[in-house]
């Protein structure tokens, strides 16, 4: 099988590389097809571990591809670990890369960096690959960090739009964030574990749980927690958790295909894998537990309440992406990591779907982003329409749809839930049910519903997307509808994760609900009656009513709550507090330390002063040298004198 | 065969005859000839530089291609020379840079062009000989020598304030080297030998070795630079022509932290472990304070050499961490990551910065202007430079898969093993380093097209593109693959730390 995962990860590699080096050679044409073709190789392989590894049981593979450097005696490699978690990433990354790189051709089809927008994607696909294929720390750090740099390269892409190279700069930055607490978190399982495989250290940690370790002289810390806690700072950049989430709205400056592949499916979901992947780890604290899902908590609702008042149709879908991105991180925090990665698959596939849809509504609209400037689409564009109804409905939970079963178990596991934070959580998540209702359909009516408020050049133009654009839609909406239904039972109650997902027994929320759970139909019957459906449906028709019937009242709320508007349209006031005290205290220390500490101080005072001095100094003792001869006569004698009378003296 | 021959003085002299050939050639109708022949004096050396590679034997710690004769028998000084795992390495990085710099002043130096290369020749081979001298006041003589065609190329192919910057440049650096000369004078009277490895062998009692540590230190401190006495460095970049600032930010910043590992560590290791918190304070400022000052850099070059300034400080904070690390753990498990770590450090730094510098050289050749902000939007006329700027720039923010992420990240490992808060504070370079360098990248490289001069602008020649290739291939090949550079270091590095942990007390 080796061949087969090298295969993988390399047919994305060669298809970026050819793309990229010969783009002038092989044309717009061959540049498509080269990657979509490896993309295909790879989406095929990946079913294949999918099924050998999912249905047939074959036994986890864990080996080294080569040997990348060895010091103090320790090899660092690279190599593969193909267990249960990852066939299940493997299967969601392909798939969704490969109806993104269709998608593409369609919606990048004038753009002159076409060559280079396949070569990053494709580069995005391997790097994204050896993340979850990954058997140890170091190979993980690097498809984090790779991910991460193709991210900013197509934050960039554009890269004559002011604003598309600040926010690139901005997620780079933040995210670097991240990996600074993940990279002292790698220090710490090389120093106490002496080995970065998942597997030597995943052995050994219930040995090391009772370890402690002093950060601040005097004050004991549970190893466990630190690293815990350390890899989870890497995860809240990856994964766009408060307070490290303000890159993520303004990432949507990128073309709208990688907002789909990169900033909804998979690379933001690249924290809620690691941390599912490290559930040996955090199945040992409780403390690195309870902050998880109280960050979790706090991103899922409050970040779906700025979802509420974006009229740039991808910003309300990447408040969305937020705002889900904190329920799988919730359902970690009650170490129901498989509810995390179920919903992290189904969410991939419906907000995949949500914004291949809204880059179809935006090619139709020449460009126009905003909501305000649509409305009543649902007669020129059918299929979109659908589709972005099939979407937004799996988002809310709509009984039936995919996103209802992965959202209702994680609500039900944070109920079950004992740890420290849960009860703050369940009202979160809850509450969060009606917000995503109310932003998702909010956007809904007011792009497809309504009157045309577009001007007459574009209402004159309005039509259906091509196929490339359109297949990918349906696509993507077949999971979108059935994936919850099918992978409900295996991956939350039959163990399909066997053992690459470790949960204690006391922590077990799963088994909990397992122990009710009697089949898909008991299971929609009983959220049908639950209060997260009659929220969601609560959000739903309030705007409808707000939207269809009267939009007069939206306005008076905003003016009525001017106060609450201003909050929520200013993040918070986290970006303005990262632009004043950490981009312009950088700066200003910068000046202070350039310009008294090196030039004033170093120069100025030492390195300048000291030449100066040199220089006064032998001005004023020039003036001994006077060039009379019985001056330098009085002098030696003087000189002799006093030598002599010292030899005298000892 | 190639074993018999004496490697080391050939890759010494050949370049050095061959600057001094070059000059024959002074006539401005000669240069082109000029140039032929300084390409190729470059190029054997370089080649002659590989059997110190192929032949090299991994498993020993012993000096390996060995030469000696004796030179002034009156002080017992020789002709000695031999490289171990730590200096072969960066021979071939001076051997290969000299390359670069050859072809990247082709056609730019158009004054005195023979003088020019001929300079860089001889630099070469005196650089060689300071990583290859086992002999000290060989070493010595040879580390001042290097200072002349360096004070050369600055003072008369450099910028408006050359003569301030080769002052200061000279002043600082002579003024260093001083006390090392009395250091060694000292150990002299001591052992009678002015052998290195005789140095590292004599016993020596506390107070001895902290001056002469404290000696060594100023001598180093400077060239690597440390912070305080960095101040040197931006102003010789700045006025330096581009090759010399390849060759400074490149070789000569080696120097100080080579001296390190040759003398301060095996010739005074408890003087080294006494002083060990002083030596990580200043590393320290040298990775955050200075950042902080790269950050507001309004010159390309000031800034790429104060980012210098910072990746050194990962050098002397991975020699001199060993001593925390086995305070703090008892055991010598981690000292060789950090040893090893500040040692690939040096390597990885030789490329990027010189890749770095001939980017801004490149873009200073058609601009005539290094300041940020006359540019903008350099990606619309230059793509391909604009790749490789962006992924040189990457390499200089530490990103994994590219040189410059291995030795920050040993570094940065084995630290927590010494304690928390150096690797903290150590780690800060991940968002610093990508701050001021990314931001840079934004204001030069990204945007709309700034000006009429940027829309001028031609991308790079094929010249131009084989030397930037050249430096992408070894960032990326030193990133994905660092086993074979460190398996070269094991034996000597291990050695070292055995010196190192053996009291002289």
């Amino acid at each position: 099988m080796e061949n087969v995962y090298l295969t993988i990860v390399l047919a994305p590699l060669f298809g970026a590389i050819v793309a990229g080096l010969f783009g002038k050679q092989i044309g717009r044409s061959g540049a498509h097809w080269i990657t979509i073709i490896g993309v295909a190789i790879s989406f095929v392989m990946s079913v294949i571990v999918f099924k050998d590894v999912i249905f047939d049981g074959a036994a986890v593979y864990n080996q080294a591809v080569y040997t990348w450097m060895v010091s103090d005696g320790i090899r660092f490699e690279v190599g593969f670990l193909i267990d249960q978690l990852t066939a299940v990433m493997l299967l969601v990354v392909t798939f969704v890369s490969l109806m993104v790189h269709i998608y593409t051709i369609g919606y990048m089809k004038d753009d002159p960096g076409y060559q280079r927008f396949f070569c990053y994607i494709s580069l995005f696909t391997f790097s994204m690959l050896m993340l979850v294929m990954s058997n140890n720390f170091m190979q993980l750090f690097f498809g984090w960090e790779a991910v991460g740099l193709v991210s900013y390269l197509l934050i960039g892409f554009w890269y004559k739009r002011e604003t598309a190279i600040y926010a690139n700069l901005k997620a780079f930055l933040v995210n670097r964030v991240g990996d600074f607490g993940f990279i002292l978190a790698i220090a710490a399982v090389l120093m106490y574990f002496n080995s970065l495989d998942y597997q030597d250290v995943f052995d050994a940690a219930p040995a090391l749980a009772g370890l402690t370790m002093e950060i601040i002289p005097g004050v004991e810390w549970s190893l466990m927690t630190v690293i815990g806690i350390l890899l989870f700072i890497g995860a809240m950049g990856k994964s766009a958790q408060v307070p490290l989430h303000v890159w993520l709205p303004d990432s949507m400056e990128g073309p709208t295909p990688i907002s789909a592949l990169i900033h909804a499916a998979t690379m933001v979901t690249a924290g809620i894998f690691m941390v599912a992947r490290m559930s040996p780890i955090y199945e040992l604290t409780e403390t690195a537990l309870s902050f998880i899902l109280i960050i979790g908590a706090i991103t899922a609702l409050f970040m779906g309440m700025l979802g509420i008042i974006q009229n740039d149709i991808k910003r309300v879908i990447a408040y969305s992406t937020l705002s889900q991105l904190g329920y799988m991180t919730v359902a970690l925090g009650v170490s129901a990591y498989a509810a995390g990665i179920f919903h992290l698959l189904t969410h991939a596939a419906f907000k995949a779907l949500l914004f291949l849809a809204a880059g179809s509504v935006i090619i139709a609209m020449h460009h126009e982003q905003d909501i305000r400037k649509m409305g009543g689409l649902k007669k020129y564009m059918p299929i979109t329409y659908w589709c972005m109804l099939i979407g937004s409905l799996a988002l809310i939970g709509f009984p039936g749809l995919s996103g209802f079963f992965s959202k209702d178990a994680i609500i039900e596991a944070v109920h079950a839930s004992q740890i420290p934070g849960a009860g703050f959580a369940y009202f979160a998540v809850v509450l969060g049910v009606f917000i995503t209702a109310f932003y998702s359909f909010r956007m809904f009516f007011l792009v497809f519903h309504g009157q045309e408020r577009m001007d007459e050049h574009t209402r004159s133009h309005l039509h259906e997307s091509p196929r490339v654009v359109t297949w990918p839609l349906l696509a993507l909406a077949v999971p979108s509808v059935l994936a919850g239904a099918y992978f409900i039972e295996p991956m939350l109650f039959a163990g399909m994760f066997g053992d690459a997902i470790y949960v204690k027994p006391e922590h077990d929320v799963l088994a909990q609900l397992g122990e009710r759970y009697n089949g898909i139909w008991g299971f929609i019957v009983h959220g049908v009656m639950a209060p997260p459906f009659l929220l969601a449906m609560a959000g739903l028709a309030t705007a409808a009513f707000f939207y269809l019937k009267r939009p007069d009242i939206p306005a008076m709320i905003k003016d009525r709550f001017s106060l609450v508007y201003k909050v929520l349209e200013n993040n918070y006031g986290f970006d303005a507090f990262n632009d004043s005290f950490f981009a312009g205290g950088s700066r200003k220390l910068g000046r202070l330390l350039s310009n008294v500490g090196d030039a004033k101080l170093i120069d100025g005072l030492i390195v300048n002063g000291t030449a100066k001095s040199v220089g006064w100094i032998s001005s004023k003792i020039r003036f001994v040298q006077t060039g009379y001869l019985y001056h330098y006569a009085f002098a030696m004698i003087v000189g002799l004198l006093a030598l002599i009378s010292l030899a005298v003296g000892f | 065969m190639l074993a018999d021959l004496p490697l080391l003085s050939l890759v010494i002299w050949t370049p050095i005859i061959g600057g001094l050939l070059v000059l024959f050639f002074s006539k401005d109708e000669q240069a082109p000839l000029a140039r032929v022949i300084a390409l190729a004096v470059s190029v054997l050396t370089f080649l002659l530089t590989i059997p110190l590679w192929t032949g090299f034997d991994k498993s020993t710690y012993q000096m390996q291609f060995v030469e000696y004769a004796s030179w002034i028998p009156a002080f017992n000084i020789n002709y000695h020379l031999g490289v171990d795992g730590i200096s072969m390495p960066l021979i071939l990085l001076t051997a290969f840079s000299t390359v670069l710099v050859v072809i990247a002043g082709w056609e730019v130096i158009k004054y005195k062009a023979a003088q020019y290369l001929s300079a860089f020749l001889i630099m070469d081979g005196l650089m060689i000989g300071v990583f290859s001298a086992l002999d000290s006041i060989l070493f010595y003589v040879l580390w001042e020598a290097m200072l002349i065609p360096m004070f050369l190329i600055i003072g008369i192919w450099g910028g408006e304030r050359r003569v301030y910057a080769t002052i200061k440049f000279f002043l600082y650096t002579f003024l260093g080297s001083v006390f090392m000369l009395v250091a060694l004078i000292y150990m002299y009277t001591q052992s009678g030998s002015f052998g290195i490895l005789d140095m590292q062998n004599m016993p020596l009692g506390m107070t001895e070795q902290i001056l002469i540590f404290l000696a060594f230190l100023i001598a180093f401190a400077v060239k690597v630079p440390m912070w305080p006495v960095h101040t040197w460095l931006p102003d010789a970049h700045v006025e330096a022509p581009t090759g010399g600032s390849v060759i400074l930010a490149a070789i000569m910043l080696k120097m100080g932290t080579y001296g390190f590992v040759r003398f301060s560590l095996p010739i005074t290791p408890d003087a080294s472990q006494q002083l060990d918190w002083l030596m990580i304070v200043l590393s320290l400022i040298a990775v955050v304070y200075i950042a902080f000052v790269a950050l507001v850099q309004k010159d390309m070059k000031k800034l790429i050499a104060y980012s210098s300034i910072s990746h050194m400080g990962f050098v002397t904070l991975g020699f001199f961490m060993i001593f925390a690390i086995y305070a703090n753990t008892g055991s010598t498990q981690g000292m060789g990551m950090a040893i090893e770590g500040a040692l690939v450090q040096m390597i990885s730094h030789g490329f990027i910065s010189g890749a770095m510098f001939l980017c801004v050289g490149v873009m200073y050749d058609r601009m005539h202007s290094r300041q940020i902000a006359d540019y903008g939007g350099v990606a619309n006329t230059m793509p391909i430079f604009a790749s490789f700027m962006v992924l040189f720039a990457m390499a200089n923010a530490g990103l994994p898969g590219t040189s410059g992420f291995v030795g920050e990240f040993m570094v940065i490992l084995a630290a927590f093993k010494a304690n928390f808060w150096i690797a903290f504070l150590a780690a800060t370079t991940l968002i610093f380093g990508a701050a001021y360098t990314l931001w840079m990248v934004k204001r030069v490289i990204f945007g709309e097209v700034a000006n009429d001069k940027v829309a001028a602008l031609k991308d790079v020649n094929r010249r131009e593109f084989f030397i930037l290739g050249v430096l992408a291939v070894a960032v990326l090949a030193l990133g994905l693959w660092p086993a074979p550079l460190l398996d070269v270091m094991h034996a000597t590095v291990d050695h070292l730390i055995e010196q190192v942990m053996h009291s002289k007390l």
